[in-house]
């Protein structure tokens, strides 16, 4: 028998799951670990241990009952986002250029598009494993208010990755080479996670800092997975955070798409 | 298999490839041969339904890549000129996973991917990992690779470039008995032995044209003769340069090329060439008369050598 052309995006994206199955039996045991100990070793340094000096008064912890309480939601959007991050920078720049994967992958009937799409779903199966890993830790530090809002908070956090992955995904296929990583890295991952709402309310902010703060996708993300976290759901206020989330990803997609066809069909 | 007609490849402002037409039929073993720089990975990608074409016209099994490029890529086989095997995977798992690609079963996958590790000699690597092996294995592996959804066409980009002659043999070896199962064959190279050995027909190419069209043995006969005699002088032999030496043999030879290291004279019978040199008084270095290959034929028609 020979090959077949795959008779939809996703069905060719499906004859990817062996590969990225490959890739995560090597892999799955050091992220595993990490995806355990560091959501730890945050809950406890920052919530419980500093924690444990600040005044737990709910009206300036956006309702929150204990500083542990408020930045538990706020460091599982922010894990969301570096699981994220670490998935698509570096083994981006390898498949595009030091391993040159995507070019055997597309050599075969698969094209781009697939390509992306399989790896999204990679994205979201690793984002699931460490959230959920996240969610399990922090629970019995009786950080959530209820139980169907921390649920609920897991598909956010599905979609906060989404919002993510797609554009990280983009700029990554397009650069030459990794030196703009170490930038990304600092002047984007490093102040989205101290200044998007995880560890104080954005309220704090003057003027135009909380307005730069409320527009990145981070704190949208930490906003909507805290009023489920506390049992304080807003519907208008949620449904626009999941537009701005949802928005981004369809852009970014078609950002990803654009920028990897153009480096590989020439 | 492959017809193209005024086919082109532009970059931006430059053409790499110029308007050229290629008929290949099913069973035959075709060549592309050209130094760098020719045309030819660039052909050969257009070919493989990865690369737009720019202009003219390209058909691979009947089918347009403009269109059809998944049904086509589905049935050939593309060994790249630079290895895309995922090095932190198995040598096995490199070709059950690449199987996958082409929406063949798991289980079918499996018992190919044995197949093909024992003709292309890694059983014995089969759990490896692809950064132990050595760079002939590897090349091996990727043509092991891409044979695993059995192409009715084979795209071969310079198979054994940067390969030690021990490897290419063996490489050689393998690319022969596939070519006797009666694999159609499409490879590019700048090794005129390569040319030599694997294909029944080829075209030459240059500057992304092609200058000349046949078997080996026909291009040979047309655009050369039998033997060639190479002369080596000493440095700057009498005070005299390469040109003037030349001018002092070139009626003893139906052509003279002169090369920075030595003089090529074109004859029918170089041993009797030799003679009449050492007749004139002349002493080389060094003499060695051998049969015209097809370096001579790039030479004739292009003027430089294929291997800068």
């Amino acid at each position: 028998m020979s090959g077949t052309a795959p008779t939809n995006p996703l069905a060719g994206a499906a004859r990817l799951t062996d590969y990225w199955a490959t890739v995560y039996r090597r892999t799955w045991k050091g992220s595993a670990v990490t995806s355990f100990v560091a959501p730890l070793f945050y809950v406890v340094a920052m919530g419980v241990l500093l924690g444990g000096f600040i005044d737990a008064e709910p009206d300036r912890l956006e309702g929150a009952a204990s500083y542990l309480a408020f930045i538990a939601p706020g460091l599982l959007a922010s894990q969301a986002m570096t699981t994220v991050f670490g998935e698509t920078t570096y083994p981006v720049m390898s498949m595009v250029k030091w391993q040159k994967t995507y070019f055997s992958m597309t050599a075969s009937p698969l094209s781009v598009r697939e390509v992306i799409l399989a790896q999204m779903g990679f994205v979201l199966v690793r984002v699931a494993m460490s959230c959920g890993v996240f969610l399990l830790v922090m629970a019995p530090f009786d950080v959530f208010e209820s139980w169907v809002g921390a649920l609920a908070a897991f598909p956010v956090q599905l979609l906060l990755a989404l919002a993510f992955a797609t554009p990280v995904f983009a700029l990554s296929a397009g650069l030459a080479d990794e030196s703009p990583f170490a930038l990304i890295y600092r002047l984007g991952l490093i102040p989205l996670f101290l200044f998007s709402g995880a560890f104080f309310p954005v309220a704090n902010l003057d003027g135009w800092m909380q307005v730069l703060a409320k527009a990145t996708p981070l704190w949208h993300g930490v906003d909507l997975t805290r009023m489920l976290t506390l049992d304080r759901f807003d519907p208008s206020t949620a449904a626009v955070h999941v537009a701005y989330l949802v928005v981004l990803a369809v852009l970014g997609w078609f950002w990803a798409v654009h920028r990897l066809t153009k480096r590989m069909v020439v | 298999m492959i017809l193209a007609s005024g086919l082109r490849k532009s970059f931006g402002g430059f053409e790499a490839v110029r308007g050229i037409d290629v008929d290949v039929r099913r069973g035959e073993s075709f060549g592309f041969l050209g130094p760098n720089g020719a045309g030819k990975s660039s052909t050969m990608r257009m070919v493989a339904a990865v690369s737009p074409v720019s202009g003219g016209v390209l058909r691979i099994l009947g089918l347009d890549p403009a269109t059809d490029g998944p049904e086509i890529r589905a049935r050939i086989g593309v060994c790249p000129q630079e290895d895309t095997l995922d090095t932190e995977l198995t040598v096995r798992d490199n070709l059950v996973v690449y199987g996958r690609y082409f929406g063949l079963p798991r289980r079918e996958v499996r018992e190919r991917a044995d197949e093909l590790l024992e003709f292309v000699q890694l059983t014995d690597k089969a759990n490896a990992k692809v950064d132990d092996l050595s760079g002939g294995m590897k090349r091996r592996l990727t043509i092991a690779r891409s044979l695993v959804n059995r192409p009715e066409l084979l795209l071969l980009d310079e198979p054994t470039t940067g390969l030690d002659p021990q490897a290419r043999h063996v490489v050689w070896d393998r690319l022969f008995r596939l070519k006797q199962a009666g694999v159609t064959l499409v490879l590019t190279t700048h090794y005129m032995d390569e040319a030599e050995q694997l294909t029944d027909r080829l075209v030459v190419m240059d500057k992304g044209l092609i200058v000349a069209e046949g078997s080996p043995l026909d291009l040979i006969a047309e655009h050369s003769t039998r033997e060639v005699a190479e002369l080596r002088f000493g440095v700057a032999e009498e005070g005299e340069s390469h040109e003037v030496l030349a001018r002092k043999v070139e009626d003893l030879a139906e052509r003279v090329e002169v090369l920075p290291d030595r003089l090529l004279l074109y004859t029918a019978d170089g041993e009797e060439t030799v003679a009449k040199v050492h007749e004139r008084g002349l002493t080389p270095a060094a003499t060695l008369v051998r049969r015209s290959t097809l370096e001579d034929v790039f030479l004739r028609l292009t003027g430089r050598t294929l291997v800068d």
